[in-house]
């Protein structure tokens, strides 16, 4: 290679440039989920809320003891709750903020930026989770029954699984919707439509055993689940996460950047 | 180095784009000249893979730019200044690029420095941001990856005229560096002052195209004649095509030899033979993007 003139970028001759890994795209996904106004407050409410939620239950002097998925269970919900709202904002505010038309000129392959951005979320959920861990070992010699410290692996396990499912809805509901009000106004909504119209109009009992996510994912919190629990969940989860999933990134493959 | 063949957008029944073919070399700057709505917008977006053209196709250094590796490093693009989250930094937007671009994080401090966002801007969320620093910011990020082509669509908005200064002499140099410049405008002023080529769109189609010198001088001879329709029908038998030009004179689209020897051959008195006044670009744009049927007129 010959150095003739000292010139800047323009002149420089072709090189060829590599595409970003998808370690990376998983990277700077999981850095926008924090880096905006909405998304550092939501995580702050989250942290606020778990801290609340250990705190109250090992602290209140009449507090069942607990054992160590006792106390996990309830520390986990803040972020069962709210995380799934970081991902669905995490596909819908690129839409409303118009942000498409950055990160999909510089990525043009948007299924790789769907998988960064599923990637991320699990990544998430795995850090909050990690954060739920700790805060509950922390608080235990304070809430502790008389064998505090036994915890299963299946039941660290389906805790953990929770947290996941709950934040995977979110993504495949922003996926779907595209839209940050409707998808999540239908999170929200959803759980309280089931169990209203369950008890309404009895022929829904049955099914909304196989289809209402948020009692199936609640199954995971249980200290025992059946196979027959196990199909409840994998049924729902098809309907409510990898349908919508699937919609949402044909959708998004082909949806005109505006 | 930016192709673009036949590029063809219809929308049901209504056609955006249509039949559109250009290109931009490198070394030049080529203007993108229409009113609102003609189709600047959704022609750059069908050139970045963003939007899917309903025919035709545009390359960007050889290759449709979604086949692009890292497309970031071969050609900076700003859309539309307006469309960044209001909840995130300057900087941090420029951050994020950085990372995807796999450039140094310490060329966003560069950039900033470049296009004249000061440090204490470059904290402030982009929701607080003038749509003049939000068009520094967009070219900042544009120009991140150190791009070899720039696509801009209306990049002039929102600054100032001290700001639309400095913005023509960084296009300007950078295509003197041999980069490769395409900017869309409805500012014909803004685009008459820098740019090497035009390319006129109204209503979707191309109506006119070329070198801007060749554009401009483009108005051929205008003579005068003591009795007119005799100086027409002289014209007409000498197979030269004339317009009416104001004060009886006519405009020909022809050298000042060849209208003169037909006036001669007919013995038509001469009142006057100059080349036409060059008509603004403005008259220009007017008068082509209003008559959305008029005949492409191309000079290469």
């Amino acid at each position: 290679m010959t150095v003739t003139a000292v010139r800047e970028a323009p002149a420089v001759a072709a090189t060829s440039f590599s595409p970003v890994p998808l370690w990376r795209l998983t990277a700077v996904e999981l850095r926008k989920m924090a880096d905006t106004r909405s998304g550092a407050w939501l995580l702050a409410v989250v942290g606020l809320l778990a801290a609340a939620v250990v705190t109250v239950l090992s602290l209140t002097s009449d507090a069942p003891a607990f054992d160590f998925a006792g106390l996990l269970g309830p520390t986990v919900l803040p972020a069962a709750v709210l995380l799934p709202v970081l991902g669905v904002l995490s596909v819908t505010s690129e839409w409303s903020q118009r942000t498409t038309l950055t990160t999909y000129a510089l990525v043009p392959r948007r299924m790789r930026v769907a998988a960064a951005k599923v990637l991320a979320s699990l990544v998430l959920a795995v850090l909050a989770y990690a954060a739920c861990l700790a805060a509950t070992a922390a608080a235990l010699p304070f809430a502790g029954g008389p064998d505090p410290w036994h915890l299963s692996a299946t039941a660290l396990g389906k805790a953990g699984l929770f947290l996941v499912v709950n934040v995977l809805l979110g993504v495949a509901f922003g996926m779907l919707l595209l839209n940050s009000a409707l998808a999540i106004v239908l999170y929200f909504v959803l759980p309280i439509a089931w169990s209203i119209l369950g008890e309404m109009v009895t022929a829904l009992a049955r099914p909304a055993q196989w289809l209402d996510l948020s009692v199936t994912s609640g199954l995971l919190l249980e200290p025992v689940m059946t196979g027959r629990d196990w199909a409840r969940l994998g049924t729902s989860v098809a309907v409510w996460i990898v349908l919508p999933l699937v919609l949402g990134l044909i959708r998004v493959a082909r949806r005109e950047v505006k | 180095m930016i192709e673009v063949a036949h590029l063809t957008k219809r929308y049901g029944a209504q056609t955006a784009v249509d039949d559109v073919s250009f290109r931009c070399t490198p070394g030049t700057v080529t203007g993108f000249l229409g009113p609102n709505g003609a189709g600047k917008s959704t022609t750059m977006r069908m050139i970045c893979g963003l939007t899917p053209p309903t025919g035709g196709h545009a390359t960007v250094a050889g290759r449709p730019y979604r086949q692009l590796p890292n497309p970031g490093r071969e050609v900076g693009i700003l859309l539309d200044a307006s469309a960044q989250h209001p909840g995130r930094t300057g900087r941090e937007t420029l951050t994020l690029a950085a990372h995807l671009l796999r450039v140094p994080t310490s060329r966003v401090g560069e950039l900033l420095t470049r296009v004249d966002l000061p440090a204490a801007a470059a904290r402030k969320r982009v929701g607080d941001y003038s749509l003049g620093m939000r068009q520094r910011l967009g070219l900042a990020q544009a120009l991140l990856g150190e791009p070899r082509a720039l696509i801009l669509d209306e990049p002039a908005n929102g600054l100032d005229p001290e700001g639309i200064f400095w913005m023509r002499g960084l296009l300007r140099d950078f295509a003197d560096r041999g980069g490769t410049v395409l900017l869309s405008s409805h500012l014909l002023r803004e685009v008459e002052a820098v740019a090497d080529r035009l390319v006129m769109i109204g209503n979707g189609r191309v109506v006119a195209q070329g070198a801007k010198d060749e554009l401009l001088s483009g108005a051929g001879m205008r003579v005068r004649a003591l009795d007119p329709a005799a100086l027409h029908a002289a014209l007409a038998a000498a197979g030269l095509s004339a317009s009416p030009a104001d004060g009886g004179a006519l405009l020909v689209d022809a050298e000042a030899e060849a209208v003169g020897r037909a006036a001669a051959a007919a013995g038509v008195v001469l009142l006057e033979l100059q080349p036409g006044r060059a008509r603004g670009l403005e008259e220009m744009f007017l008068s082509l993007t209003n008559g959305a049927t008029s005949p492409e007129r191309t000079a290469r």
